[in-house]
């Protein structure tokens, strides 16, 4: 059975983009930046990954643990030094900068590790299971059960905790939201926290999965989880989900119809398409600018 | 071995800039007269051999391994009295794996240190882009990895004087890879998975599909991917369904590593078979040991072939590095040895003209990579050597003659 092998490379492909998708929209969502840093968070959460794992020798969980918390951190700091004197100048001039911390996290990193590609060890032992004919490895398994968990667990907090009804309150309206004392800072730091944090958890994922790392790792995925989110529509948390898996399962597609050498051009011809056709993404209200 | 169209374009633009500079420079400077080919010349004591080689950057392994072979190579032959008497003295650039730097490094050892001959890039685009400077200032190039046939053939046709290699070439690869899989795996419905992006990897393809079909062979599925891509499986997956009974996948090994791994956790069994572009330890860190299994490259020689002159090579390298020899060691081992038949050859004045003729006259010459002769395209004729992976070691399975 070809298209449930298919089905399952998709998705698994697609829980990848969404967990770094997740980070695009709750960013934009909270201050309207696309922090365009965010694929190198992942490529640094695969690497803290990688060295705790191969030289510090610790087990997969602890390692994703801990590479999500020093994300978390890292995202934090990007904010506060970078984003947070910026929140009253033009989209523009905070979207540069964006661009500028990127740069400047990918070659820090070549510079103190050089450009060299890195093998992720084995951690899950790789057995398969066979059903209904399509070989599905135990790692695609446990991967997409984790990015489930890490879904689920955001849900939780967004609707069930009070960070995370301070968060919804500010991206509804900063302003007010300060009126009715809400410290608008930290909720804004705790965004970028949790948004590393998954794209940490994503960066390990990654390296699980897919074997190689590289300091340049995070630019494609990055653009191409931004285009999940923008397909689901930008600043809406389940949207980024659902756009994430639907562009996995649409590269893979393409890969299945004979169009490998398409695959990246389909992402970016979807961002034109919803860009022309519904700008607002799938799950986007048409909301009216305030003028 | 790797090439880019636009790095190239790059690198010419940036060489006939640099040229025009240095001859514009020319007329003012006081020392200007004598650099109109100025080819070097061994008018003291010493031979003076280049290398433009990357040892640093992108490819830095093949540069480097090259490097320490040549090394290797000259303090042999120093201490065996040197060249008609005089020592050899080596002089290695950095390239930084890039085509415009490569050039500029081979102008600067034609101008400036003035050698004789030199060792030239280690990848086909970088030794591509180098060859006009080989040209124009009439100094050979002997590339000891550039695979590619553009090297020492323009686009044209035409033989590019000043370059030779150490190397057999693409084609002939594909072919070995072809024949062994319908001889020796009796393979009967192929599939062909190819870098789409590398030049090197499609002459690879082209002259495998040519020969397995000649062969009675069928390719059932032809699949491509580009340089950089991490996610392989649903191309993988639609290899899967055609059922093939060998794989050929020309490529290098970044992307190689992940896609053997991601085959045969799919589940594809069959064996897998690639070329020179897979020799690097990473590639068993990426792959597994245990994915490599049953896999097959085509390699210009292996440590552990029972001939006894390659044996003695594998002990004396060891000795020097504590290391196993691999390939480009070898190879830039031979390239040296190559250049020195040379020299001993071309008479009293010992010029880079001289020199380029006694190259190309180069015949049966017995090198640790096999014994050849340069044929009217500049290319070695001889022979390759196919290795299997067991446990993620090579291991010496056969070689194959031209």
């Amino acid at each position: 059975m070809e298209w449930i092998q298919q089905l399952v490379n998709g998705v698994s492909l697609g829980s990848i983009y969404a967990l770094i998708a997740l980070g695009y929209t709750m960013v934009y969502g909270i201050i309207k930046l696309i922090n365009f840093a965010h694929g190198d968070v992942f490529m640094l959460g695969a690497f803290i990954g990688f060295y705790a794992i191969a030289r510090w020798d610790m087990h997969f969980i602890p390692a994703l643990i801990l590479a999500m918390i020093l994300c978390a951190v890292i995202g934090v700091i990007i904010e506060r030094v970078a984003y947070k004197r910026l929140r009253n100048a033009t989209r523009i001039a905070a979207l540069i900068t964006a661009i500028g911390v990127s740069l400047l996290i990918e070659y820090t990193v070549i510079f103190f590790r050089g450009a060299s590609p890195e093998a992720y060890p084995t951690v899950i032992e790789n057995s398969k299971i066979e059903i209904l004919g399509a070989q599905i490895s135990v790692q695609a398994i446990i991967i997409l059960v984790i990015s489930l968990v890490l879904m689920l667990l955001l849900q939780f907090i967004v609707h069930q905790t009070k960070i995370g009804k301070a968060m919804r309150a500010v991206s509804h309206d900063a302003d007010a939201a300060r009126l009715m004392g809400i410290n608008v800072d930290n909720t804004i730091s705790a965004t970028f926290a949790i948004g590393s944090a998954l794209a940490g958890a994503a960066g390990v994922i990654f390296g699980i999965y897919y074997t190689r790392i590289e300091p340049l790792m995070g630019v494609l995925p990055g653009l191409k989880a931004f285009v999940a989110a923008v397909l689901g529509g930008i600043g809406i948390i389940p949207g980024a989900m659902v756009g994430g898996l639907l562009l996995g399962v649409v590269e893979t597609v393409v890969s299945a119809l004979g169009y490998s050498l398409w695959r990246d051009a389909a992402a970016f011809v979807i961002l034109i398409l919803i860009l022309i056709l519904r700008p607002a993404g799938i799950f986007g209200k048409n909301a009216r600018e305030k003028v | 071995m790797k090439h880019s169209k636009m790095k190239k374009f790059a690198s010419i633009f940036l060489a006939t800039s640099v040229l025009a500079g240095m001859l514009a420079g020319c007329g003012a400077s006081e020392e200007g007269g004598s650099s109109s080919g100025g080819s070097g010349s061994s008018d003291g004591d010493t031979i003076k051999i280049g290398a433009n080689l990357e040892l640093s950057g992108g490819v830095a392994s093949y540069g480097s391994s090259i490097n320490d072979g040549a090394k290797l190579a000259i303090d042999e032959i120093n201490k065996n009295g040197g060249i008609n008497g005089k020592k050899i003295e080596y002089i290695a650039v950095d390239n930084k794996s890039d085509n415009a730097e490569a050039v500029t490094a081979g102008i600067r050892l034609a101008e400036q240190e003035k050698v004789v001959a030199m060792l030239g890039p280690a990848t086909s685009g970088n030794a591509t882009a180098t060859v006009q400077t080989a040209n124009q200032f009439k100094v050979p190039m002997v590339t000891a990895s550039g695979t590619a046939e553009t090297v020492t053939v323009d686009k044209d046709g035409k033989v590019n004087d000043y370059a030779f290699r150490t190397c057999f070439i693409d084609p002939f690869q594909g072919i070995v890879a072809a024949n062994f899989a319908t001889e020796e795996l009796k393979a009967k419905n192929v599939a062909i998975y190819m870098d789409s992006t590398s030049d090197y990897a499609k002459g690879l393809a082209a002259s495998f599909k040519k020969q397995i079909e000649e062969n009675g062979g069928k390719v059932v599925k032809e699949e491509a991917y580009v340089t950089d891509d991490v996610d392989f499986k649903s191309t993988l997956t639609n290899i899967k369904s055609e059922n093939p009974d060998f794989v050929f996948i020309p490529g290098y090994y970044e992307e190689v590593g992940l896609i053997v791994k991601q085959a045969r956790e799919l589940g594809i069994d069959a064996p897998l078979m690639g070329a020179d572009g897979w020799d690097s330890p990473t590639l068993v860190e990426l792959a597994g040991p245990d994915a490599l299994n049953n896999t097959f490259i085509t390699n210009h020689y292996s440590s552990g072939d029972p001939d006894p002159k390659i044996q003695d090579f594998v002990s004396a390298f060891e000795a020097e590095y504590s290391k196993q020899p691999n390939a480009f060691h070898a190879l830039g081992y031979d390239t040296v040895y190559f250049l020195k038949d040379a020299i001993e050859r071309a008479g009293d004045k010992v010029t880079g003209e001289t020199v380029q003729k006694a190259l190309a006259e180069t015949k049966d010459l017995s090198l640790i990579t096999g014994t050849f002769t340069v044929d009217k395209n500049h290319n070695p004729v001889k022979s390759a050597t196919v290795l299997e992976f067991v446990d993620g070691n090579q291991e010496f399975k056969s070689k194959v003659n031209p």
